[in-house]
Order: C-alpha cells, then sequence, then structure tokens
C-alpha cells in the first residue's frame, strides 16, 4: 500500500515539483500516472523509492513512513520496491546476468537460488538465451525488458516503473504493458509513469493526472 | 551466517574481477608495493641475521678478573670462596699464571719467544659467569669487582658486544623509519588506486544504491581489493627477500672455504612471512578505507 498525504516538494533551485498531492493506492492496484513534461510524475515515483525526501507531508510505503526514516533504512526500503528508470540504469560493462542477478547479491541471496530466480525473471521478459550478452547488443525493447527482469528479480511487492515505453515502438509497448498486467495480477502493487494522456484508450486502470506538480484527476 | 558469507564471497571475488579487468595496471601497482616492503623487510632479515650470528660468536659476555702478581694462595682462596657466596656470580674458573702460559705456548704459536723470557709475566685470572648478563649489571659488578683486595684488572669481555648492539639498534631504528615511510607510501597508492576506481565505478555505485545497496556492501569489494593487491605487494616483497639471500648464500658459500666460517643467512621465518602478508594486508584495507570514507 502508498499513502501520500499533502505532500510537497520543493528542490534547492526553488522550483515546485509536487504540491499538496494525497492519494491512496492499495496492495495489487495497477495505476497510471499521466501528465505533460515537468508534472511531477518522475518525483512521485522518486519520492516512492526515498531517492527524493519530500518538504512537506508524510508517504507511507508498505507501512513504513518514507519521510522519516533513517538514512541507513532506506537501502532494505528499497529492496521491497522494484524500479524500472527513465534513463534505465544499466551497466553496460557487465552481461544481461550480472546486471539481473545485482539486486539479489545486494539482499545475500546464496548464489545458487540467486541462479535460479535470475533464470525464471528472464524467462518472465522473454530473455532466455541472452544472459550472456552485453547490454550493448541488445535492442531497445530488449533493454528494457532487461531493466523490468532486474526490477522483479527480487519479487517486490511494488513495482513502479518511470515511463518504461519511452522510444518503444507499438509492439514493444504492448508487450512491455503485458508484462506489467502479468506482474500486477499476481498481486504485485504497479505505478506506471506516461506521458501519454491517451492511456485510458488501452488500460482499465486507475489514472492519476498531474499538472505542474498538482493533482488533477 | 550465510548471507554474511554471501556478502564477502560477492565482495571478494567483485575484488578479484577488478584486478584483472586491469591486468597491467594491477600487476605493476602489486609490483611497486612488492619493492617498496622489499627494502625494510630485506633490512629485517640482514639485521636478524647479524644478531644471530653475534649470539653464536660471543655467547654469554664475562668478566675476566687479573690479580695482582704478587697475590698469594692464601688470598686466591678467599677470592675463590667469595665468588662461591656471590649471589650473582653463576660459576667461575680459577687459570693461574702457568696453566695460562701454557695454554699460550700451545695455541699462541709463540713457543720460541716465551721461551726467551725469564719469568711468566701472565698474571693469575679468574673468568666468571653472572648470572644476569645485561650490560648494566655486568658494569656494576666490574666495578664491585675493581675494589676487590688483589685485584689489578677487571675485563668485561662485551664491550664489541655492545657496540654492535648499539649499530643493531640503530639498525633496527632505520628498519622501524623506512617500514613508516614506505607504509605510508604503500596506503598512498592504495589510496589513490581506489578513489580512481571509484570514479571508474560511479555508474555500478548508483545503480547498486538505487536498488537497495547499503554503505557497505558498496564499500567492501573497494576495501577487499586494496588488501589483496596490497597482499600480493607482501607476497612480492617476500620473493624479491628470498631470492636475494638465496643468491648471498650462494657466494657465501665460497666465502666459508676462503675464510673457514659456518655462516649462512637464514630465510624469513614462517611467522615473520605470515607476519608480513597480514600487515601488507591490514595497510591495503587502511588505504582503502581512507579513500571509501572520503570518497563515497
Amino acid at each position: 500500500m502508498i499513502i501520500f498525504s499533502n505532500i510537497y516538494k520543493r528542490y534547492p533551485n526553488g522550483f515546485e515539483a509536487v504540491k499538496n498531492i494525497a492519494f491512496t493506492i492499495n496492495q495489487g492496484e495497477m495505476v497510471f500516472i499521466t501528465g505533460p513534461s515537468g508534472a511531477g510524475k518522475s518525483t512521485i515515483l522518486k519520492l516512492i523509492g526515498a531517492i527524493e525526501r519530500p518538504t512537506a507531508g508524510d508517504i507511507i510505503v508498505n507501512h513504513h513512513n518514507v519521510s522519516k526514516l533513517k538514512s541507513r533504512t532506506i537501502p532494505f526500503l528499497r529492496r521491497n520496491i522494484g524500479m524500472v528508470f527513465q534513463d534505465q540504469k544499466i551497466l553496460f560493462d557487465r552481461s544481461v546476468f550480472e546486471n539481473i542477478i545485482l539486486p539479489l547479491q545486494i539482499c545475500g541471496l546464496d548464489r545458487q537460488s540467486a541462479i535460479q530466480r535470475v533464470h525464471a525473471a528472464l524467462d518472465k521478459v522473454g530473455l532466455l538465451g541472452k544472459e550472456k550478452n552485453l547490454p550493448i547488443t541488445l535492442s531497445g525493447g530488449e533493454r528494457q525488458r532487461l531493466c523490468i527482469a532486474r526490477a522483479v528479480v527480487n519479487r517486490p511487492s511494488i513495482l513502479v516503473a518511470d515511463e518504461p515505453t519511452a522510444y518503444l515502438d507499438k509492439s514493444d509497448t504492448k508487450d512491455i504493458m503485458n508484462m506489467f498486467e502479468s506482474f500486477h495480477n499476481v498481486g504485485v502493487t504497479v505505478l506506471i509513469t506516461t506521458p501519454n494522456t491517451d492511456v485510458s484508450t488501452y488500460s482499465q486502470h486507475r489514472i492519476l493526472t498531474l499538472n505542474q506538480g498538482e493533482l488533477i484527476a | 551466517m550465510s548471507t554474511w558469507l554471501s556478502y564477502h564471497w560477492h565482495a571478494f571475488f567483485l575484488s578479484l574481477r577488478r584486478l584483472f579487468e586491469a591486468p597491467f595496471t594491477s600487476l605493476l601497482n602489486i609490483i611497486v608495493i612488492g619493492i617498496a616492503f622489499s627494502f625494510p623487510t630485506g633490512m629485517y632479515m640482514l639485521l636478524d641475521n647479524i644478531q644471530n650470528l653475534s649470539g653464536q660468536l660471543s655467547g654469554a659476555p664475562q668478566l675476566s678478573i687479573f690479580l695482582k702478581s704478587d697475590t698469594n694462595k692464601a688470598a686466591i682462596e678467599r677470592l675463590k670462596s667469595h665468588l662461591k657466596q656471590h649471589p650473582e656470580i653463576a660459576n667461575f674458573q680459577f687459570i693461574s699464571k702457568e696453566d695460562a702460559l701454557k695454554q699460550l705456548e700451545k695455541e699462541g704459536g709463540l713457543a720460541d719467544v716465551l721461551n726467551s723470557l725469564t719469568r711468566n709475566p701472565l698474571p693469575d685470572a679468574f673468568i666468571i659467569d653472572a648470572k644476569d648478563t645485561s650490560p648494566e649489571t655486568l658494569k656494576r659488578l666490574r666495578a664491585e669487582m675493581l675494589d676487590w683486595p688483589n685485584s689489578e684488572h677487571v675485563q668485561l669481555d662485551s664491550t664489541w658486544m655492545e657496540k654492535l648492539n648499539a649499530l643493531i639498534k640503530l639498525g633496527a631504528l632505520v628498519v622501524l623509519i623506512l617500514t613508516i615511510l614506505l607504509s605510508s607510501a604503500l596506503i598512498i597508492i592504495t589510496f589513490n588506486t581506489i578513489r580512481l576506481q571509484i570514479l571508474t565505478k560511479r555508474d555500478e555505485i548508483e545503480v547498486s544504491k538505487l536498488i537497495g545497496a547499503t554503505s557497505n556492501f558498496i564499500r567492501r569489494p573497494f576495501l577487499y581489493f586494496g588488501a589483496i593487491q596490497s597482499m600480493a605487494g607482501g607476497a612480492i616483497a617476500w620473493l624479491i627477500v628470498a631470492i636475494i639471500i638465496t643468491l648471498i648464500n650462494d657466494e657465501l658459500l665460497n666465502m666459508i672455504q676462503i675464510y673457514t666460517i659456518n655462516f649462512q643467512l637464514t630465510h624469513i621465518s614462517y611467522e615473520d612471512s605470515i607476519f608480513l602478508l597480514l600487515f601488507s594486508f591490514w595497510l591495503g584495507w587502511l588505504g582503502s578505507w581512507l579513500s571509501v570514507t572520503s570518497h563515497l
């Protein structure tokens, strides 16, 4: 469960990214956040993962008040949140397998179990057989699948994705969205940002619309 | 426990991987560290061998009391009795002037000179082993014995030993200074290597933090890297010193035949080898720790 209560985020340069945002996302729900560039979509995802801290208000994620978490406990919060970043953040000097196993190494999972989970994640995103490839050899869609596999390999209860279909063609977009649907179907809370305001045409899920940092719908 | 082990295995293998990512640079660093460490290690071994040799040559230092030429037998007996009862004397040997002359005739090859003498010029003497052979005690005993009746001269046979010990002490100080200086150099080398590594691994560090890595998880591979690199340098230092000792020993074999002495340099002991490796490991760890603390 994710609860935002009257959240404000002002950056040091004075820019107010989000203003008085309040919403609740239930466990297992799938939600889209839409809005134009600069509306504050990415900031909301960063606030959930404690990458940014709110200037005011409370954020509850999995019963933890993120606003009041101590720095040393933030890594443990992030281990329960799968994140797909807008700029992907792939390690290009590591193979597909090594990129995906990283969250499991961070959690200290034993090697054998980790290998099994990586293969399961690769299978889920359709990259099985490409585990030894370097990311540079993958297509745009495959790289996004790699990011999704890395986000879900640790079996998080929440999956957040920042514009995961940006720069993808229609076919890849559909595949990626189906993947998120499948994670939602097994009980994962899924939160996706997208600049496409017509998301309602292909999804029946709840949509939060932002504009200039304010929740307008 | 298994999670803890898993973290450390991961850090260990990641650090090895980083070591082999740039093998030439790593090898150069290891060799530089090895050469730097071989100086104090080599000097330490040299001092150790000199100490061993001086111990073999001298044995325990002794005191010799040379008696006045007019000392009679009764006085000698009194001195013997006094020496027996002295609490600081372990044992003693009386060498009469006649025995001393006979010994000199046997060993010195001076028979012709001695035969030409009209009287025995040698004094009666006591050779004394003290219980405590520290320089302070021996000096005190010497002063005491000089005041004894019939005592003409008291010689402490450890003067040259004192000079050698002073030189060894000086050498030990040089080794200590070298160790401190070169250890500092090693820490700086490791500090800089880790700083450069942190710069090249910025992306990896950022991604790891974003997906839940703790500071310890990020630090650990750098700490292992510095420690392993430094320990490998320590092993190279060991190898350099071992090769030098072997080469010197080969030359000493030739000298043994010429000078009829029995001396070979001893190799680094098992305990010293372990200490060298652990000390270099610790220095590398310290350099890495300082670097990650200031750059992460």
